[in-house]
């Protein structure tokens, strides 16, 4: 691959003036592939993204096509963008060993819409897309085993959403008369506390004596 | 029972040597192993207080449970090797509750294996009794917050000794391993309550 400094990212759906392998990929891809969204190089590594309706003829050319021959799939995750539409990406990563590249493939889709399964192109994509499934409540068409496969046997919600709470919402202890383990509501001692760990002095914003540097801090903190 | 300061071929009912009062080798300790000696050639026998004597046994055969769940395991792992070798302590690691007598939780508990650490709890004989190493199993430590983590393996199962730390070093391990020992001494009898 080309110096990654020689190939400042660009914006997609430009993918002209990329030099290297991926660079050529990329534009190929952007050009002569129908239902791709872009195509290009961000951050130095090759991010297609399309539609759910095309992303099965667009995986099974990337796998079969011998010019992109990417014979594994090393994960498939989601991303939550709340604020969207279709809040959730998921993300392929497929790996080429013939020529050592890699590709990115991304779609987008929301909770009900679901995506088309590519466990019958690589039967290794079964456990990513449960795990996509489990985390964020993603949909995988044509999945025949789509099971959680993280989280606790009857769990409910998907917890890496972002309006999933962190503490989830049951825990666990062992009731002595019903002698096994019981779920009850979340009950915490303490709440969670976030430090920004900015001063050593977490708390104590101001010594006794230091109220003159303390004053000086803030004019510090103001002007950035 | 104790009174060794004063142990002698003189005293023989008071000078058996538990491993309370351990001795180091040297004329002490020599005179110990006479008295019993001379008592035995005397009588042919020596009388010894059962609860103790089971103690004893016990704390020189404890068996764990290998219950690593996480990084702690290694830690777990090294007081195990020929370096710390908890074999030359009678502690023998098993793969099986029934020939366990002590389970070392080392590791996170989270929720899923909750009822599989209870159910290998209650495959224990009794006695038994439950170490509880590290921050996650002492009371959820860094996953104190999380959704999926027990807050402190004591919900799960009554805890007799818990080690410190993220995670404990080997050393301390073994340090928790003689204080449930010590525990057993004090507080064992043969039927545990």
């Amino acid at each position: 691959m080309a110096d990654p400094a020689s190939n400042p990212p660009i914006t997609v759906a430009a993918p002209r003036a990329v030099s290297g392998p991926l660079g050529v990929i990329a534009f190929r891809l952007s050009t002569t592939v129908a239902g791709i969204i872009s195509a290009g190089i961000e951050k130095g590594e090759l991010v297609v993204r399309t539609t759910r309706h095309r992303l099965l003829d667009l995986m099974t050319m990337l796998r079969d096509d011998p010019r992109y021959a990417c014979q594994q799939v090393m994960d498939i995750c989601g991303v939550d963008f709340p604020e969207r539409a279709e809040r959730f990406d998921v993300v392929y990563n497929l790996l080429s060993v013939t020529h050592n590249h890699r590709i990115r493939v991304i779609v987008t889709t929301d909770e009900t819409s679901p995506v088309p399964s590519v466990h019958q192109l690589w039967p290794a994509a079964t456990w990513w897309e449960r795990e996509c499934y489990d985390l964020f409540g993603v949909l995988f068409t044509d999945q025949p085993d789509l099971r959680r496969i993280l989280t606790d046997y009857g769990f409910d919600g998907h917890p890496l959403r972002k309006d999933f709470p962190l503490t989830g919402y049951v825990e666990l202890h062992y009731d002595e008369e019903r002698r096994q383990v019981v779920y009850g509501p979340v009950d915490l001692v303490q709440d969670f506390r976030n430090f920004d760990f900015e001063s050593p002095w977490e708390g104590i914003l101001t010594l006794p004596g230091d109220e003159k540097a303390h004053a000086d801090r803030q004019d510090m903190k103001r002007q950035g | 029972m104790g009174g060794n300061d004063t142990s002698g071929p003189d005293r023989p009912a008071d000078s058996i040597a538990w491993n309370r009062e351990m001795l180091p080798p040297g004329p002490q300790q020599d005179a110990v192993i006479k008295g019993i000696t001379g008592e035995i050639t005397e009588k042919g026998f020596v009388v010894a207080s059962l609860d103790k004597l089971v103690n004893w046994g016990r704390t020189g055969s404890l068996w764990p449970m290998s219950f690593g769940l996480a990084c702690c395991a290694v830690e777990m792992i090294h007081a195990y090797m020929p370096r710390y070798d908890l074999d030359r302590m009678g502690i023998i690691p098993r793969g099986s509750p029934r020939q366990s007598d002590v389970m070392i939780v080392a590791g996170t508990l989270t929720n899923k294996m909750a009822p599989a650490l209870r159910r290998v709890y209650d495959q224990m004989a009794e006695p038994r009794w439950v170490i509880s190493m590290g921050s996650c199993a002492n009371g959820g430590g860094y996953y104190h917050y999380s959704y999926s983590v027990v807050r402190g393996c004591d919900r799960i199962v009554p805890v007799d000794v818990y080690v410190p730390g993220c995670p404990p070093t080997a050393e301390a391990l073994i340090y928790g391993i003689l204080q449930l020992q010590k525990k057993i001494r004090r507080t064992g009898t043969i039927r545990r309550g």
